[in-house]
């Protein structure tokens, strides 16, 4: 039961976190007895465990996520979805039109090769590929917005304990954020100026989601650039 | 070439002034290619080397996609200018050698069972070569791997020993590498205490091969130490760079 780094301090793929005791979290595995490190990232002590929140990542599916991606390809009964992840996501008809598949349907008037979707995952196949589904609502073909990358990892950040940082910037800068938990976000505003700003305040939560007090800090970043335009 | 030799060691200093023990001055920096999912670049003496990962990604050509596990592909190629005299651009044999030697080296390190039918494409371009470039490339490479956000073991060092002038030493050169008489290059685990690369050119005894083998495990170390670093200082100066941003424009 011995924490051998302190809380939220630096680790990189290898290094012994605790020995026996705590259950290893993510991005950790344990082996003989002894729990490492297995993504860079700051370590995390809680009740009982050891975790790494990482600082890089690629997207690993889970069903219930919001995802954005782009139609890769269009099949006979559906369509092969880019989600950024491991392996192309799998879209069917009957989870896009909510009737079953027939053949005199047209698959491309629906969405068409390099449409951009909002689509769920509604469940990962046993080879790890995940299975989305537009049925509900704000799902669907992005009809105009702009797409901003981040590292999964940070997402959560992005978004804040209780959407707080997420809910800051959509009153600060009245923009409409979907966001996708693959690392994609989808910002549309009416002002393009206002879409500029939230571009770089996305870019700096990007490269300071591992400091202290982010919230604050962007709130007064906004307001920071917001003064300036109006001169 | 010069016909007479050269002496490569004159009172226990190596030509560039080291010691025995002593690897060279080394340089790494991660996440210098915006376009990869993770990057590095490593100076070691006069070994420059750019290392680039893709993935986890589909696997082009699919029929190579293994259904339980992620592939590592690496590709290890030197620029035409890398050397003197200039080299073909073409991969030569030696080339499709290395790559496979580095990727063997890389793999026990990576979860690659986490992604099944999934490539990872790691490319290691050697813009300027000074001998003991595998290990340069194993080196960078498992930090670009690290950077990209695959889910690692370890990481993975490696360090080259070999026998120059009679004399074991740590970190060859080049000018080592072709004069000396033996050249060990090791890759391990650090923290796990793993070897994952262990070749020898040349003839050592066996009391020779254990020194230079401890040799390359201390020199490993040190090159952890810069691994490490490398990775850190990436968001220590993020931090610097957002802040200055945030100023500079508008």
């Amino acid at each position: 039961m011995s924490q051998l780094f302190e809380n939220r301090s630096f680790v990189v793929p290898g290094d012994v976190l605790a020995e026996g005791g705590l259950r290893p979290g993510e991005n950790t595995y344990r082996l003989q007895g002894k729990i490492y490190a297995a993504r860079v990232g700051l370590v995390e002590y809680s009740r009982g465990g050891v975790s790494v929140i990482a600082l890089e990542s690629n997207y690993e599916p889970r069903v219930g996520e919001i995802v954005i991606g782009t139609v890769m390809d269009v099949d006979l009964g559906g369509w092969r979805v880019d989600i950024e992840g491991s392996s192309p996501a799998l879209l069917n008809v009957s989870d896009v039109l909510d009737e079953p598949f027939k053949p005199e349907m047209v698959l491309p008037k629906v969405f068409d090769l390099g449409d951009v979707i909002v689509a769920r995952v509604v469940s990962v196949s046993r080879d790890g590929t995940p299975i989305l589904s537009t049925l509900g609502s704000n799902l669907g073909k992005v009809e105009k917005g702009r797409l901003v990358r981040m590292t999964p990892s940070k997402i959560p950040r992005l978004i804040g304990k209780k959407g707080s940082m997420v809910n800051m910037i959509l009153k600060e800068t009245g923009c409409q954020i979907v966001i996708g938990q693959n690392g994609i976000i989808l910002v549309s505003c009416k002002d393009s100026g206002m879409g500029d700003l939230v571009v770089r305040v996305m870019q700096k939560i990007e490269s300071e989601a591992h400091t202290t007090g982010l919230t604050n800090r962007i709130y007064e970043f906004i307001k920071e650039i917001k003064e300036k335009e109006k001169r | 070439m010069n016909t007479a030799k050269r002496k490569l060691i004159v009172d226990e200093v190596r030509l560039d002034g080291r010691k025995f023990d002593d690897i060279r001055p080394m340089k790494i920096e991660s996440g210098v290619l915006p376009n990869a999912n993770g990057s590095s670049y490593l100076e070691q003496g006069r070994n420059k080397i750019l290392v680039g990962v893709f993935g986890p990604r589909e696997m082009h050509p699919k029929h190579l996609a293994d259904p339980h596990k992620a592939v590592l592909r690496c590709r290890y190629h030197m620029a035409p200018f890398s050397v003197d005299p200039r080299r073909s651009p073409a991969p030569s044999r030696r080339d499709t050698e290395l790559s496979m030697v580095i990727r063997n080296a890389l793999e026990p390190a990576i979860f690659l069972e986490r992604y099944p039918r999934a490539s990872i494409d790691a490319y290691a371009e050697i813009l300027e070569a000074d001998g003991s470039t595998r290990c340069a490339c194993i080196v960078a490479a498992s930090v670009a791997l690290v950077d990209a956000g695959i889910p690692m073991r370890d990481l993975v060092v490696a360090c080259s020993a070999g026998k120059v002038d009679g004399e074991i030493v740590l970190d060859l050169d080049d000018i080592e590498d072709k004069e000396g008489t033996a050249d060990l290059p090791v890759a391990y685990m650090p923290k796990l205490g793993k070897v994952t690369l262990l070749q020898m050119d040349g003839i050592l005894s066996p009391e020779e091969f254990d020194r230079a083998f401890q040799l390359t495990l201390e020199g490993g170390k040190k090159i952890y130490e810069f691994q490490r670093e490398a990775l850190k200082t990436k968001y220590a100066k993020q931090v610097e760079k957002g802040e200055k941003g945030s100023v500079e424009q508008v």
